[in-house]
C-alpha cells in the first residue's frame, strides 16, 4: 500500500461487492417467484438482471424475490422500487429485463407500456 | 466486479461450531449447488454473531433475515423457498423469550437493538479470512490516516482524550500507557497483544481474533507508530487454534497488501507482527509472566515496578494491551476522541463487551455502552433467568472478581461502580446464578480454580489459597466450625496484601464478596448445617412425603445403602442414620415424593 488514497480507491471497489450485505436499500428489484412465475421464466429473468446489474456496476440495487402475487397470467412479473415509488412490470422477458435496468434504473424512465394496468 | 444478489452469513464462532454449524454450512452449499444458485448466492463464514445459545445461526442478506437452531436438513427449505422464491421460512425464525411473535430481521431482536458494537463492529458480519472485506468496511484507513496525517504524539493524545481504558482487567488508561512507553528511554520498543484470555466464561477476545483479526493487527501497527516500535507480538493461548490460524492468515494477507512490513503507506514506517502460542496457564495472562513466557522463560510473574512501559520484553519499553482494548483503536482514530468519549460514564468511556453465561436465557456476547445497568444487560438483553427461576447474583470479573446481589441490579456498570460493590469489571465475564446456587459453593469453585492455577512462586498465594479452600470444603460438607468465617477473612486480607502478583492479590475476592452479601449462607452452613439453596449434597436431609408416596418401592430398590424402609403400596420412610445422601431415590421417584430440606 503506497498511500491512503490508494487504499481508499481499493476500498471503494471492494465496497461495491459488499453492498448486498446492507439491511436496507433505497433501490430494489423484486421478481415474483411463484410456481407459475418460475414456469414462465422468472429464473432466467433473475439471472439476466444480476448480469446486467454487474455489467452496469449498479451494486447499490438489491435484487430480491417475492412470493406469488396472484397474477399468474402476467408472469414473469417484477417490482422496481426507488424510494417510495413502486412500479410493477408484467410479462417481463430477458430483453425487457435488460431494458428496465438501462432505462428505468439508470435513467429514471418508467416504461409505461410494460407496467401493470 | 464480483456481485451476488444474496449473501448468506453462516456463523462459525466457537458456540456455533459446538452446535455443528459445519454440517449446516456443507448442506447449505450442496443445496445451493443443486439449484445452480452458486453464481447468485454467496455463502460467507463469519465469527461469532453473539446469540450463541441459538446456534447454528445464519443471516440472509439483502433482507437481513435471521435463522436460528438450524439442522442440515433445514437448509433445503431455506434454499428452495427463501433463496429461490423469496419466501421467508417462518418455521426457522426466532421467537424471543417472553414473546409469542417470531422475529424476522436481526434488527428487530432486542438482543441486537440494545447493543452498540465498536469492538465487535465486524465480528459476525465479515469473512475473517478476507482482508478485502475488512478493507471494504474502512479497515486499515485508521492506520493510513495515522501514518500520513498524524504525528505519533497526536495519536497518543487522541487515545488519551478518548478515555479508553484497558479491557484486560485492570482498566488502566490506554493513552497514558502509550505515552509512558513512548517517553521511556531504550530501543527497540515493542507492542504486545495479550490474547491469553484465562477468565473462565469470557470469550470476547477469542471472538474478535476469530471474527475480525485484522482489527487487532491494525491497532498494533498504530500503537507501534505512536510509541516508536517496529515489532509486535501476539500471545495467544494454545486452546484457540482457530484464532491462531486466522491470525496467521491475516498477517500474511496484511504483508501481501503492504499493510504490514516495510515502508507502509509510503511513509517509511515499518511494522511487523509475530504470534507466540502460550500453554494456557491462567497466570500467563498476567503481564510480567506473559513477557517472560514470550522470552522463552517460565511463565512466572515478577515484582512491579519496573513496569513493562519501562522494562518490558527483553528489558525494553513495551506496551501490553488486551485484544478488546486494541479492537477499539482504529474506530477512535477514524471517528475522533470526542466521539468515543461521548459514550459511557464519567470515568469509563466507550463500550464494553460482556459474555453472558450461566442461568440466563440468552447466553452469548453483547457490547453495550459503559453505564448500562446490570438489569438491562441481564433482563432486557439477556432475556432474564432460565426456567422461571429467581435471580440471585451475578459474578463479574471471573475468579478475580465478586458477586453482585439483586439489590444492586440498577447499578450502571463501569469500572468504578463495580469496584465500589466489591468486584471488578475484569475481562467482562458475567456468570448469572439463580436461587438454586449456593454462594459458598460458588466461592469454592473460583477458589479451587485459582488454587489450581497458582504458580507457587510466593507463599501467601500458594499456601494461603489452599488453606482457604480447605475451610470452604469443610463448610460445604457440614463440618464448618465457629470462627471459620473470621479465619477466612483474616487469610483473605493477608493474601491480598502480600501476594506477589494480581492472581494472588485478587484470589480471595470471590470469598470476600460472597461474605459481604451472603454471610447468612455461610452461617447457615456452619451453625445449622443447612444449605439454604439446597445445593450442597452433604447438607441435605432426604425424606419421603407420605401423602405423595405411592409405595411403589422403586427408591427402596435403588438405594445403595438400604436406607428406604416400607411395605409395598404403603408410604415409605428413610432411615436418616443409614442415608448417605446420594440423591438416587429423589431421581428415581416418579411421583416427586422424595423431598430435600
Ligand atoms: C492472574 C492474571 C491474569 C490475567 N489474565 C489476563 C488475560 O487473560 N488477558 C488480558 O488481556 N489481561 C490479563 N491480565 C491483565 C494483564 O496483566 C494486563 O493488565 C493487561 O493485559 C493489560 O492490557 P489492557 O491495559 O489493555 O487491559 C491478567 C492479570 C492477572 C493478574
Ligand atoms: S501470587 Fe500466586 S500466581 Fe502470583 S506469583 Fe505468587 S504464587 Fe504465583
Ligand atoms: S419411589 Fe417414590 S412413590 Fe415409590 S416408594 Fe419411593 S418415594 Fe414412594
Ligand atoms: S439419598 Fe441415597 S442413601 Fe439416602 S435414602 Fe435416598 S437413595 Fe438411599
Ligand atoms: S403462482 Fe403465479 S400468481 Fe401465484
Ligand atoms: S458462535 Fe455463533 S453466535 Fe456465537
Amino acid at each position: 500500500m503506497k498511500s491512503l488514497a490508494e487504499l481508499d480507491k481499493l476500498r471503494d471497489t471492494l465496497q461495491q461487492e459488499m453492498k448486498a450485505r446492507q439491511g436496507e436499500h433505497d433501490v430494489s428489484i423484486a421478481v415474483s417467484m411463484g410456481t407459475c412465475g418460475i414456469a414462465a421464466g422468472a429464473r432466467e429473468v433473475v439471472k439476466v438482471l444480476l448480469n446486467e446489474l454487474k455489467e452496469q456496476e449498479l451494486s447499490y440495487v438489491a435484487l430480491t424475490q417475492t412470493s406469488c402475487v396472484g397474477l399468474c397470467r402476467q408472469e414473469p412479473l417484477l417490482e422496481v422500487k426507488m424510494g417510495d415509488e413502486k412500479v410493477i412490470y408484467v410479462n417481463v422477458d430477458q430483453e425487457k429485463a435488460k431494458e428496465i435496468v438501462r432505462r428505468h434504473l439508470m435513467r429514471g424512465e418508467i416504461i409505461k407500456e410494460w407496467t401493470a394496468s | 466486479m464480483e456481485m451476488y444478489r444474496s449473501h448468506v452469513l453462516v456463523c462459525a464462532g466457537a458456540g456455533c461450531i459446538s452446535s455443528d454449524c459445519k454440517s449446516v454450512q456443507q448442506a447449505l452449499l450442496a443445496n445451493i449447488n443443486d439449484l445452480r444458485l452458486d453464481n447468485e448466492v454467496k455463502v460467507v463464514e463469519t465469527g461469532c454473531m453473539g446469540p450463541c445459545d441459538l446456534g447454528p445461526v445464519v443471516m440472509v442478506f439483502p433482507d437481513g433475515v435471521f435463522y436460528r437452531k438450524l439442522k442440515p436438513e433445514d437448509t433445503r427449505e431455506i434454499v428452495n423457498e427463501h433463496l429461490l422464491k423469496g419466501k421467508v421460512v417462518t418455521r426457522l425464525l426466532h421467537t424471543p423469550v417472553g414473546s409469542t411473535e417470531k422475529v424476522t430481521s436481526i434488527n428487530e431482536l432486542e438482543f441486537f437493538q440494545r447493543q452498540t458494537r465498536i469492538a465487535l463492529r465486524n465480528t459476525g458480519l465479515i469473512n475473517p479470512e478476507s482482508v478485502e472485506e475488512y478493507i471494504a468496511r474502512d479497515g486499515y484507513r485508521a492506520l493510513g490516516k495515522a501514518l500520513s496525517q498524524m504525528t505519533p504524539e497526536e495519536v497518543v493524545i487522541t487515545i488519551k482524550e478518548s478515555g479508553l481504558r484497558g479491557r484486560g482487567g485492570a482498566g488502566f488508561p490506554t493513552g497514558l500507557k502509550w505515552q509512558f512507553t513512548a517517553a521511556a528511554p531504550g530501543s527497540p520498543k515493542y507492542v504486545v497483544c495479550n490474547a491469553d484470555e484465562g477468565d473462565p466464561g469470557a470469550f470476547m477476545d477469542r471472538s474478535i481474533l476469530e471474527g475480525d483479526p485484522h482489527s487487532v493487527l491494525e491497532a498494533m501497527a498504530i500503537c507501534g507508530y505512536a510509541i516508536g516500535a517496529d515489532k509486535g507480538y501476539i500471545y495467544v493461548r494454545a486452546e484457540y487454534p482457530l484464532a491462531v490460524e486466522r491470525l496467521e492468515l491475516a498477517i500474511s494477507k496484511g504483508r501481501e497488501y503492504g499493510l504490514l512490513g516495510e515502508n507502509m503507506f509510503g511513509t517509511g514506517f515499518s511494522f511487523d507482527v509475530e504470534i507466540r502460542v502460550g500453554a494456557g496457564a491462567f497466570v500467563c495472562g498476567e503481564e510480567t509472566a506473559l513477557l517472560a513466557s514470550i522470552e522463552g522463560q517460565r511463565g512466572e510473574p515478577r515484582p512491579k515496578p519496573p513496569f513493562p512501559a519501562q522494562e518490558g520484553l527483553w528489558g525494553k519499553p513495551t506496551v501490553i494491551n488486551n485484544v478488546e482494548t486494541l479492537a477499539n483503536i482504529a474506530q477512535i482514530i477514524l471517528n475522533g476522541a470526542p466521539w468515543y468519549a461521548s459514550m459511557g460514564t464519567e470515568k469509563s468511556k466507550g463500550t464494553k463487551v460482556f459474555a453472558l453465561a450461566g442461568k440466563v436465557n440468552n447466553t452469548g456476547l453483547v457490547e453495550v455502552p459503559m453505564g448500562t445497568t446490570l438489569r438491562d444487560i441481564i433482563f432486557d438483553i439477556g432475556g432474564g433467568i432460565n426456567g422461571g427461576k429467581k435471580f440471585k447474583a451475578v459474578q463479574t470479573g471471573g475468579p478475580s472478581g465478586g458477586c453482585i446481589p439483586e439489590a444492586y441490579l440498577d447499578t450502571p456498570v463501569d469500572y468504578d461502580s463495580l469496584n465500589e460493590l466489591g468486584t471488578i469489571m475484569g475481562s467482562g465475564g458475567m456468570i448469572i446464578v439463580d436461587e438454586d446456587t449456593c454462594m459458598v459453593d460458588l466461592a469454592k469453585f473460583f477458589l479451587d480454580f485459582v488454587q489450581d492455577e497458582s504458580c507457587g512462586k510466593c507463599a501467601p498465594c500458594r499456601i494461603g489459597t489452599k488453606r482457604m479452600l480447605e475451610i470452604l470444603e469443610r463448610i460445604t460438607s457440614g463440618q464448618g466450625r465457629e470462627g471459620d468465617i473470621e479465619l477466612l477473612e483474616e487469610l483473605s486480607y493477608g493474601i491480598k496484601n502480600s501476594a506477589l502478583c494480581g492472581l494472588g492479590q485478587t484470589a480471595p475476592n470471590p470469598v470476600l464478596s460472597t461474605l459481604r452479601y451472603f454471610r447468612h449462607e455461610y452461617e447457615a452452613h456452619i451453625r445449622d448445617h443447612k444449605c439454604p439453596a439446597s445445593a450442597c449434597p452433604e447438607l441435605l436431609t432426604y425424606y419421603i412425603d407420605p401423602r405423595a408416596c405411592k409405595g411403589c418401592g422403586v427408591c427402596s430398590k435403588a438405594c445403595p445403602s438400604d436406607a428406604v424402609l416400607g411395605e409395598k403400596k404403603k408410604p415409605h420412610t428413610i432411615d436418616l442414620n443409614k442415608c448417605i445422601k446420594c440423591g438416587t431415590c429423589k431421581q428415581k421417584c416418579k411421583f416427586d415424593a422424595v423431598i430435600t430440606v
